[in-house]
């Protein structure tokens, strides 16, 4: 919602662009059938576009809207879905524009209780966290996708009706000028929390509410902080409530604040009480200066999945699949790995570089992902807004002992994002218990320096690397048949000392990052008889 | 005892106030500390946990 008198797109730092629906002779070509087609055109229908493109696979991606998200949602990027911007070639203007940060305060009726920092090195190429806008998230994938021959993009097409046949799925489309019909193989629902695929196909998201809503709103102000999370439990400006605050680029500030039990969602966002809110809380923190507010809205605690990703053609990706509580800030996060998980998959099977089964893994591994969060975040929701007498006790009394027993403060710590392991995936490989340290298959590969760059620079884009440090191993890969793309580094080496490597060990690294197997002593016959494994090649 | 054992600890006297109930919490959470007390090594430890709460 934005001030009365501004248009939903009337923002302060921000310039919406209008984007038409197909016309003229493009409209000829509607009605073709497709490989696959993308609904929603949100951040994860956007990834998922732009990891086929890398793939070779061209797709029709299908948005209702004419430009992007009205306010800013998902502002809070981790590392790891950096680096899927990063292998998809289109992180530069993320990382020119947004703010990275580490560090994270929690205050207790004023006082400071907490200070974490998140893990971060030298050896990291990312930070573990970056606040930037929703829309300018949008706007830089838009721009790698509009520069994309491979992906059509129609702009004010709202999908209305889908329906599974035996080659796929036919979907029924409204735009301004009329509705059609058109055949694809493939169809990704990246169509949001409200998904119509998901309605339309009777399958419906499981899971459960937590107590607690949150409004959400941003403000512009010259507020001299640095990028540093902030939580405030039991201020004085919201007594019982917690309040978080984050800084974002533009001079734009986040400001979160639960509401109580007894406070009406409807009268909580109007905009006279929004502004008091957001006042009580401002003087708070000790701004005085002038500040306007952008936009709000209200968000409540979910911890909601569907109970198989797939159906036949159909594959949910983000929101459509998923919906988790906000204080994880896995939402987005949580969905650009899907859509980097199901793009690579998909371009394998379609490009006969894998078997058909090899998209059965997407399910169990994404949705063990989605779990997690849960788990995580559920925890984080129990500290945030306790949901019974008992938590909001024990909460209570760790705020109050934190004062002074810096373990007690530890349990506000929100422990953000570290990405998810594969451990029960069929498109991983058994560890190998000679390892010592190091990254287990299905965990996401590490970072570390390698020379003057990192070696998720020598990872292949798109496709399998081989990590290995002995050049006679290097030579016989890449003299196999199909080969996948070798990074042969230095031994020793501080990257085969976090690698647990000695210098016959190699890692099998996906192409989404994560590691597929890995061994102490490999020969290039277990690299291919992996790689058939893990691409369910039919040998 | 380490952090993750620290959690679960706070999330056992969690779920135990809520099993408790309709029972006041600070009878629940007396028998818990007398229980506790006991494991204790000494008198003077318990005290010591005694008076560190009292100023928090
Ligand atoms: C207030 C708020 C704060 C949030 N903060 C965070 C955060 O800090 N960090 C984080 O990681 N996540 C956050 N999230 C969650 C995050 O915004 C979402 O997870 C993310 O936007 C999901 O992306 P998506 O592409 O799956 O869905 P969406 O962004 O909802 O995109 C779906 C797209 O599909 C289109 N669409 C829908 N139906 C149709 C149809 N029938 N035909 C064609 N197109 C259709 C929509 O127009 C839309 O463009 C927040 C969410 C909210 C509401």
């Amino acid at each position: 919602m934005r001030p009365a008198g501004r248009a939903d797109t009337a923002s302060l730092y921000f310039t919406y662009p209008q984007f038409a629906a197909p016309e003229g002779a493009a409209r000829a070509g509607l009605a073709r059938d497709v490989a696959v087609a993308i609904v929603g055109a949100g951040p994860v229908g956007m990834v998922a576009a732009l990891t086929l493109a890398q793939q070779g696979i061209a797709s029709v991606l299908i948005e209702a809207k004419d430009s992007f998200n009205d306010g800013s949602r998902a502002i809070c990027i981790a590392r790891q879905s950096y680096a899927i911007l990063d292998s998809l070639g289109v992180v530069a203007p993320f990382l020119e524009k947004s703010l990275g940060w580490t560090t994270g305060r929690s205050f207790y009726r004023g006082r400071q209780i907490l200070e974490f920092h998140m893990p971060d090195g030298p050896e990291e190429k990312f930070r573990p966290m970056y606040n930037l806008e929703q829309q300018f998230i949008e706007a830089y994938l838009w721009q790698a996708i509009e520069a994309n021959p491979l992906i059509e993009t129609r702009w004010q097409s709202r999908l209305e009706g889908i329906e599974i046949d035996e080659a796929g799925a036919r979907l029924t489309v409204a735009d301004p000028e009329g509705s059609y019909s058109f055949h694809a193989d493939w169809v990704l629902a990246a169509d949001g929390a409200r998904s119509v695929v998901r309605s339309q196909l009777g399958l419906r998201l499981q899971g459960q509410n937590f107590e607690g809503r949150y409004v959400i709103a941003d403000v512009q102000m010259d507020h001299d902080y640095p990028t540093i999370r902030r939580a405030l439990f039991d201020p004085a400006c919201r007594p019982g409530a917690t309040v978080l605050i984050h800084r974002q680029p533009d001079n734009i500030w986040r400001i979160d604040y639960q509401l109580g039990d007894d406070e009406d969602p409807a009268e909580a966002v109007r905009e006279e009480v929004v502004r008091d809110s957001v006042a009580a809380v401002l003087a708070e923190i000790g701004h005085t200066g002038p500040w306007e507010l952008e936009w709000w809205s209200i968000y409540s605690a979910n911890t909601l999945a569907l109970d198989d990703y797939r159906k036949g053609p159909v594959i949910f990706i983000g929101d459509s699949a998923h919906i988790v509580p906000i204080f994880g800030v896995r939402g987005l996060n949580n969905g650009i790995a899907d859509a980097h998980n199901i793009g690579w998959k998909l371009g394998h099977v379609l490009t006969g570089k894998a078997g058909a089964a090899l998209i059965d893994s997407y399910t169990p591994e994404r949705r063990g992902a989605t779990l997690d969060v849960f788990a995580n975040a559920s925890k984080s929701a129990r500290f945030m807004t306790p949901p019974t007498r008992g938590w909001q006790i024990l909460r209570d009394a760790a705020l109050g002992l934190a004062l002074t027993h810096p373990f007690a403060g530890e349990l506000a710590n929100p422990r953000q994002m570290t990405p998810f392991t594969y451990a029960e995936s069929p498109a991983v490989l058994p560890d190998d218990p000679g390892f010592a340290a190091g990254p287990a298959p299905g965990a996401a590969m590490i970072e570390a320096r390698v020379g003057a760059g990192f070696l998720s620079d020598r990872l292949a884009r798109g496709g399998f690397t081989l990590v290995c440090f002995d050049p006679a191993l290097a030579r016989a890969v890449e003299a196999l048949p199909d080969a996948p793309a070798v990074a042969c580094l230095p031994w020793p080496s501080a990257a085969a000392d976090r690698l647990g490597a000695g210098q016959g060990a190699a890692y099998l690294v996906r192409p989404d990052l994560h590691v597929g197997a890995r061994w102490p002593a490999a020969t290039a016959e277990t690299v291919r008889a992996a790689l058939d494994t893990l691409c369910f090649r039919e040998v | 005892m380490t952090q993750h054992e620290i959690e679960q600890v706070y999330e056992a006297l969690a779920e135990g106030i809520d099993r408790a109930a309709p029972e006041a919490p600070e009878l629940y959470l007396a028998r818990v500390c007398l229980l506790l007390a006991r494991e204790l090594p000494s008198v003077e430890a318990a005290l010591a946990a005694i008076a560190a709460a009292q100023t928090a």
